[in-house]
């Protein structure tokens, strides 16, 4: 399109927004315009961020739960059975082993092996082992690729977790969730692209870890509280009724409109469509966390209505996780189903220092009913191929049992970075997979170690982005959720199906 | 004064701007130049055979392409493209790949322009054949590489005799050769509202839009602005901008997130220091080495608190000196952001992928910052056992002075060491003590390089690294054999002073148009984009230096002197087509104000604004849940009562983990890295919180309230009090059709609130109008709330 061919009354019909505005905008959109990088404009204004555009190629993934288990559970409780460490428990680890190698807490002296307690069981086609913390998510080993071969270069939390969400271990980066809203905008005009839930307390991050960083500040994670309105200030102020707040937005709509038709501004455009946006999500975000019409068997299966147990030593906060917990992995169904892009559920209290088994109990209680459940639920629905699930942390904990100074007895585990499980389901990940292997005691990997930007890639890959391509010029440099320093690869062991041979696997 | 005067003194003819279909040709995209390069260069001179190269337009943006696999990290078949010194060096090869005056006989030509693939460069997208028309032209003519535009020793022109404010001589000349004219200038009510809000944040009353437009005196504009540059609230107004960078807040950082009680005063500093129009180069060197002037005061080891906005981890598992070295790290970054507006961070792991900056000149960067220690002491008012507290605290920080040497090698200590100094954090927060930073004298650290940036693995063998600017910038030349964080900053203001004054020059200007003169704020690096106004930015970047001693209010007052500045910024559809960006400045810009500045001008305009200069911070209302996603589930200090209530938002309590959630939907930064240039988003959370948010209902109740309470014609009380509410918050008269739609909404909430009387009670909250009927001060309430929430009412002009 020449601007210099169009006439006035032409650009000034396109750019006054309503019709004509989102025409051009599919227009744009459907020519490939919408290639993830460049933020559609016409005559140089910049219309709506958040409008879906096209990936790179065609992705399998089209919104993603992000399971963030904060503070690091322990793999040795929950996936990585090693045999041979319980047969260890109590001896020293061999010298070689620990030489150069820094924990947060431990004394590596003195520090001892540590086994797990549980009892492991294979389950699936593939034999996928899962301790008796988890018996619901193991019944979902066929829908489920777990990799034990996660590492990390991060062994405190908050830069951990930086690492984890944002590619770096650095403030100011936008997250995960940020990058896809960024390439692939959103499906739901009534509500943000890129939300978070949490469950307890906060997690050590707190808001950087669905920061927006130098992207626009649509794409920041928007938090919903759980219980009382979702968004902030969603609720119209004490004594306005829906009928006054209508008829103060069409009295806004008319001035701020003729305001327009003067000046020719767009922002003034966008900023009416905001307001009519705000006040479709006054309507919609209620009716997205009302579950009054779910039924009581969906209900009863993500266990909405269960107590909490009470565990020794509380790190959660307030009484209500169980139900908090479940709530949230309820309402990331309703929000993918409404087409929202990046649905974050943060829970905060992994970080088993000491009461390491109480707190798995506790903890795996919580978390493994509802996730399996929303699994499940997903696959029943059909939306399972295109909802991608993801349990991760920042790091995992060490097979060395945590020896602190002050400790009267040994309980928990440090912070382990050299090797750690993750897992995927749906979105085009490949169920039934078990990625990669760590040493007898857990310590290393032992093959296919999965560097965490490689997991990104992977993960940018299943929504059909290339995450050599999605970048954002920042302080002259393009930045990408994959750190630009470093070659990482997507890994076609993780994808499902007929992965296009032609499709950009490689380094960079 | 006008534009006619600087028209005239232009000796390029002015062409009618509707006629101008030859310049739509530079929007055309051409393959050698990037989308963002400034309007106007002309792309199509390149293709021309006689046209010169321009090495910045044609060339850089060709080499970007091969840097990453031959730039700064890494350096395939060992060539670099980073720099022309790299690129004719000898490659792995033995030979160099270009060989300046001989396109033919380069490697470099042979590579792109091969039609086997297995040779071809780069291996994905071949370069178009314009591109390696371009490279073989650049190449026969000597391969010219010139010193980076922003690097360059200032050129200041001369200016014809007769002009009055340069800044129009500049622009006008660009103008004119695009063929556009300028924007007529804005009308007064229009011209008051923007420069209060430019220079002070807050709205000026109805009577100074009053006086001002009836002033008929030629110097009115002139005393406007003196009056503005007079008040306290500039200092207020650009201290925050200055915090921004400095990336200030009121708390440690990381997960304990601890509120630190003495940070305020930094930011009272600044204030004073900006009111005071201290020089910026003074400005400089109290920041960066207050604790190293000869006869320091007080005050200049408050200034150094600049470097204590890096953040303490005090997670127990932390390693007390990789902590400490992040820090040093984020100062170093810092300076190169804030001062030099290059970024450097890249560089502590690796050599700069496409600015020749070694990670060696990284580190001897670094070296300036690492003999930082903190510092505590009573600097007002101490108490009656000062001394005792004073001993103490030595006590405790000799200890850790020891374990800190001990655990460098005995990570045992870890923990230990992250007690001690937690455990002094808060005996320094307790008892009051003000903390800075000094030098270390004794025991001094060395410096190395870390590979990769990692601490624990410095590179002994290539020896210690002394402090030195790194060799892309001007040399240095310190006092004595080693340089000092003293020599560093005079180095900033003396031989650096090209680079810093185009810096802050374009960050002046940046808050004064919205837009800097060059896109790129925060990156003068070889990627940062050119200015639109090359001439003009060099032009007052010398003056700045030189006939404004670096005065800030010097600068700003010749900036809001020009024509320039004055114009409308109303949006001219035709011209609009041709520089949508408006980088040729053909009309001002029009923009949403700042996120504490909405919270000022709506408690401002509700007579609720606290005026209060300077003081502690405060701690207006914030979501209980919002208080808790800090990790340690303590909502922090309580809030804030009486006045301190309605403070303006600079003083509002920055906590990194739970920042006011209003601070950051209007894109307030988060304090964790320095931030010269805020985002300026627009979207639907905004409108939810001025529509429903406290603070902004508050503010409408306040706002209603004043509204019954005038005096007005009571022959037409409706019309009468709505236009008095348009102009006291937009600061112009209403037009007919805004006092129509107002005061239909008006009878719509009477109707309701007359039948709902709960509900008017409920709306009016705290702030009833003594004497009227709930129902008639709720329809007020909704009336006001609509006006605050306009489009033009949060928007600078």
């Amino acid at each position: 399109m020449n601007p210099m061919q169009q006439t006035r009354r032409e650009f000034l019909t396109t750019s006054a927004g309503g019709l004509g505005g989102m025409a051009v905008t599919a227009i744009l959109a459907g020519d490939g315009f919408g290639g993830a990088t460049t933020p559609l404009r016409v005559a140089g204004q910049v219309l709506n961020p958040l409008a879906a555009r096209d990936a790179h190629f065609a992705p399998k993934a089209k919104s993603c739960i992000f399971f963030f288990m904060a503070g690091a559970p322990s793999q040795f409780d929950l996936f990585d059975y090693k045999p041979e460490l319980n047969k260890l428990h109590g001896q020293k680890m061999p010298q070689s082993l620990t030489k150069g190698v820094r924990f947060a807490f431990l004394q590596k002296d003195t520090a001892t092996l540590m086994g797990s307690p549980r009892t492991f069981r294979q389950h699936g086609d593939s034999g996928m082992w899962f301790s008796d913390a988890l018996p619901n998510i193991a019944t979902c080993a066929d829908d489920i690729c777990m990799i034990k071969s996660m590492h990390t270069e991060q062994f405190n939390h908050h830069p951990g977790q930086l690492f984890m969400q944002c590619g770096q271990a650095r403030f100011g980066l936008p997250s995960m969730g940020s990058w896809i809203s960024y390439g692939l905008g959103t499906e739901n005009e009534n509500m943000p692209s890129y939300v978070v839930l949490t469950s307890g307390r906060g997690s050590s991050g707190g808001a950087t870890l669905w920061a927006n960083g130098f992207l626009s500040s649509v794409h920041a994670g928007v938090l919903l509280r759980n219980d009382g309105p979702p968004i902030l200030n969603l609720d119209n102020p004490p004594g306005i009724p829906t009928s006054l707040q209508r008829k103060t937005l069409d009295a806004l709509a008319e001035i701020n409109r003729k305001r327009y038709e003067q000046i020719h501004d767009r922002e003034i455009d966008s900023r009416i469509s905001n307001y009519e946006l705000a006040f479709r999500m006054q309507a919609a975000a209620p009716e997205l966390t009302d579950l009054s019409c779910e039924t009581a068997e969906t209900l009863n299966t993500y266990g909405i209505h269960r107590h909490d147990f009470k565990a020794g030593k509380d790190r959660s906060g307030s009484g209500n996780q169980f139900r908090s917990f479940a709530t949230n992995c309820l309402l990331a169904r309703r929000l993918v189903e409404r087409g929202v892009r990046f649905v974050s559920i943060i829970f905060a209290s992994w970080d088993h220092h000491s009461g390491l088994d109480e707190g798995i109990r506790y903890n795996a209680t919580m978390a493994d009913q509802p996730i399996a459940a929303l699994v499940k639920d997903l696959k029943q629905r059909g939306l399972l191929e295109e909802t991608l699930v993801v349990w991760a942390s920042e790091f995992g904990r060490t097979p060395l049992g945590e020896n602190r100074v002050g400790y009267d007895a040994v309980t928990g585990r440090d912070h382990h970075p050299n090797a750690f499980t993750v897992f995927m389901a749906g979105g085009g990940s490949k169920g039934g997979t078990i990625y990669g292997e760590t040493d007898e005691i857990g310590w290393n990997p032992v093959g296919d170690p999965v560097h965490v930007n490689d997991f990104q890639a992977t993960l940018l890959h299943l929504f059909g982005l290339d995450h050599r391509k999605l970048t954002h010029r920042h302080q002259g440099v393009d930045h990408r959720l994959t750190n630009i320093t470093r070659q990482s690869h997507v890994i076609p062991a993780m994808l499902a199906g007929d992965s296009n041979p032609s499709l950009p696997l490689g380094p960079a | 004064m006008s534009w006619q005067n600087e028209i005239a003194q232009s000796r390029c003819v002015l062409i009618c701007a509707l006629a101008l279909s030859s310049i739509g040709t530079f929007r055309g995209t051409h393959a050698a130049t990037s989308a963002e390069h400034p309007v106007g260069a002309g792309v199509d001179e390149a293709c021309e055979i006689d046209a010169p190269i321009d090495f910045q337009r044609d060339i850089r943006p060709i080499l970007e392409k091969c840097s990453t696999c031959h730039g700064g990290v890494k350096k395939t078949a060992g060539l670099s493209v980073v720099s022309r010194k790299l690129l004719l060096d000898d490659t792995d090869s033995g030979k160099p790949c270009v060989i300046p005056g001989d396109a033919a006989g380069s490697e470099l030509i042979r590579r792109v322009s091969s039609d086997d693939a297995d040779e071809r460069m780069p291996p994905d997208e071949p370069l178009s054949q314009i591109e390696v028309q371009l490279l073989r032209r650049w190449i026969d003519a000597g391969a010219s590489w010139p010193e980076h535009w922003a690097y360059r020793a200032l050129a200041r022109k001369t200016l014809p005799s007769g002009t009055t404010n340069p800044i129009d001589y500049f622009v006008l000349k660009r103008l004119s050769q695009a063929g556009i004219w300028p924007s007529t200038r804005a009308d007064r009510p229009t011209l008051i509202r923007r420069l209060s809000l430019d220079l002070t944040g807050l709205l000026p009353s109805t009577r100074e839009v009053g006086v001002f437009v009836g002033d008929r005196s030629a110097t009115a504009y002139d005393d406007l602005v003196n009056r503005l540059l007079a008040s306290e609230h500039y200092g207020e107004r650009w201290a925050r901008h200055w915090l921004d960078e400095a990336r200030y807040a009121d708390s440690e950082g990381y997960e304990k997130d601890p509120i630190k009680n003495d940070a305020y005063l930094f930011r009272d500093w600044v204030i004073h220091a900006i009111n005071d129009d201290m020089p910026f180069d003074n400005f400089t060197r109290k920041q960066i080495a207050g604790d190293l002037l000869p006869n320091r005061t007080n005050d200049d080891l408050v200034a150094t608190k600049l470097h204590l906005q890096a953040q303490f981890n005090l997670e127990g598992g932390v390693d007390s000196e990789e902590d400490r070295t992040k820090r040093v790290i984020d100062r170093t970054n810092m300076v190169g952001t804030v001062w030099l507006a290059t970024t450097i961070g890249c560089c502590q792991c690796h050599d700069h992928p496409y600015d020749p900056i070694s990670q060696g000149d990284y580190y001897a960067f670094y070296a300036f910052f690492n003999n930082l220690d903190l510092a505590a002491d009573f600097l007002e008012n101490p108490p009656d056992d000062a001394g005792g507290r004073r001993q103490k605290r030595m006590e405790k920080w000799n200890e850790i002075v020891d374990m800190s040497r001990r655990q460098v090698t005995d990570k045992n200590l870890n923990f230990e060491l992250q007690e001690k100094l937690n455990d002094l954090r808060r005996f320094d927060n307790d008892l009051g003590f003000t903390r800075y930073l000094v030098e270390r004298t004794v025991d001094r650290r060395k410096t190395y390089v870390f590979r990769r940036g990692n601490f624990l693995r410095p590179l002994l063998d290539e020896g210690e690294v002394s402090p030195v600017a790194p060799r892309l910038w001007p040399s240095m030349k310190p006092a004595s054999d080693e340089a000092s964080r003293l020599d560093l900053a005079n180095w900033l203001t003396a031989e650096a002073a090209p680079i810093v004054a185009r810096v802050r020059v374009n960050r002046v200007w940046m808050h004064l148009f919205g837009k800097p003169l060059a896109v790129q704020t925060i990156d003068f690096g070889s990627r940062g984009d050119m200015p639109s106004h090359p001439e003009l930015l060099d032009w007052l970047a010398d003056w700045f230096i030189h006939d404004a001693g670096w005065s800030r209010k010097e600068l700003i007052r010749l900036i809001v002197s020009s024509e320039t500045y004055c114009q409308s910024s109303d949006t001219r559809p035709d011209i609009a087509q041709i520089d949508a960006d408006n980088q040729l400045l053909w009309r001002q810009n029009r923009h949403r104000v700042e996120a504490e500045i909405l919270r000022d001008i709506a408690l401002d305009v509700s007579g609720l604004l606290c005026r209060k200069v300077r003081g502690r911070s405060v701690r207006p209302p914030i979501p209980a849940h919002v208080a808790q996603q800090s990790f340690v589930s303590n909502p922090g200090p309580p809030i804030s009562k009486g006045k301190d209530r309605y403070r303006r938002g600079l003083y509002t309590l920055c906590r990194r983990t739970a920042i006011d959630p209003n601070l950051l939907t209007f894109d307030c930064p988060d304090a964790s890295v320095a931030a010269p240039r805020r985002q300026r988003s627009n979207n639907a959370l905004q409108a939810l919180a001025t529509l429903q948010n406290e603070v902004f209902l508050e503010a409408a109740q306040g706002f209603a309230k004043r509204l019954v309470g005038l005096d007005v014609d009571l022959d037409r009380t409706d019309q009468h009090r709505l236009g008095l509410a348009i102009q006291m918050a937009l600061s112009r008269n209403p037009e007919p059709f805004e006092i129509s739609t107002l005061a239909d909404l008006l009878t719509d909430s009477r109707s309701f609130y007359q039948s709902h009387s709960e509900e008017a009670v409920r709306l009016v909250g705290a702030h009833r109008a003594e004497g009227v009927d709930p129902a008639e001060n709720a329809s007020w309430v909704v009336v006001a709330r609509a006006i605050l929430n306009l489009d033009e009412f949060i928007t600078r002009q």
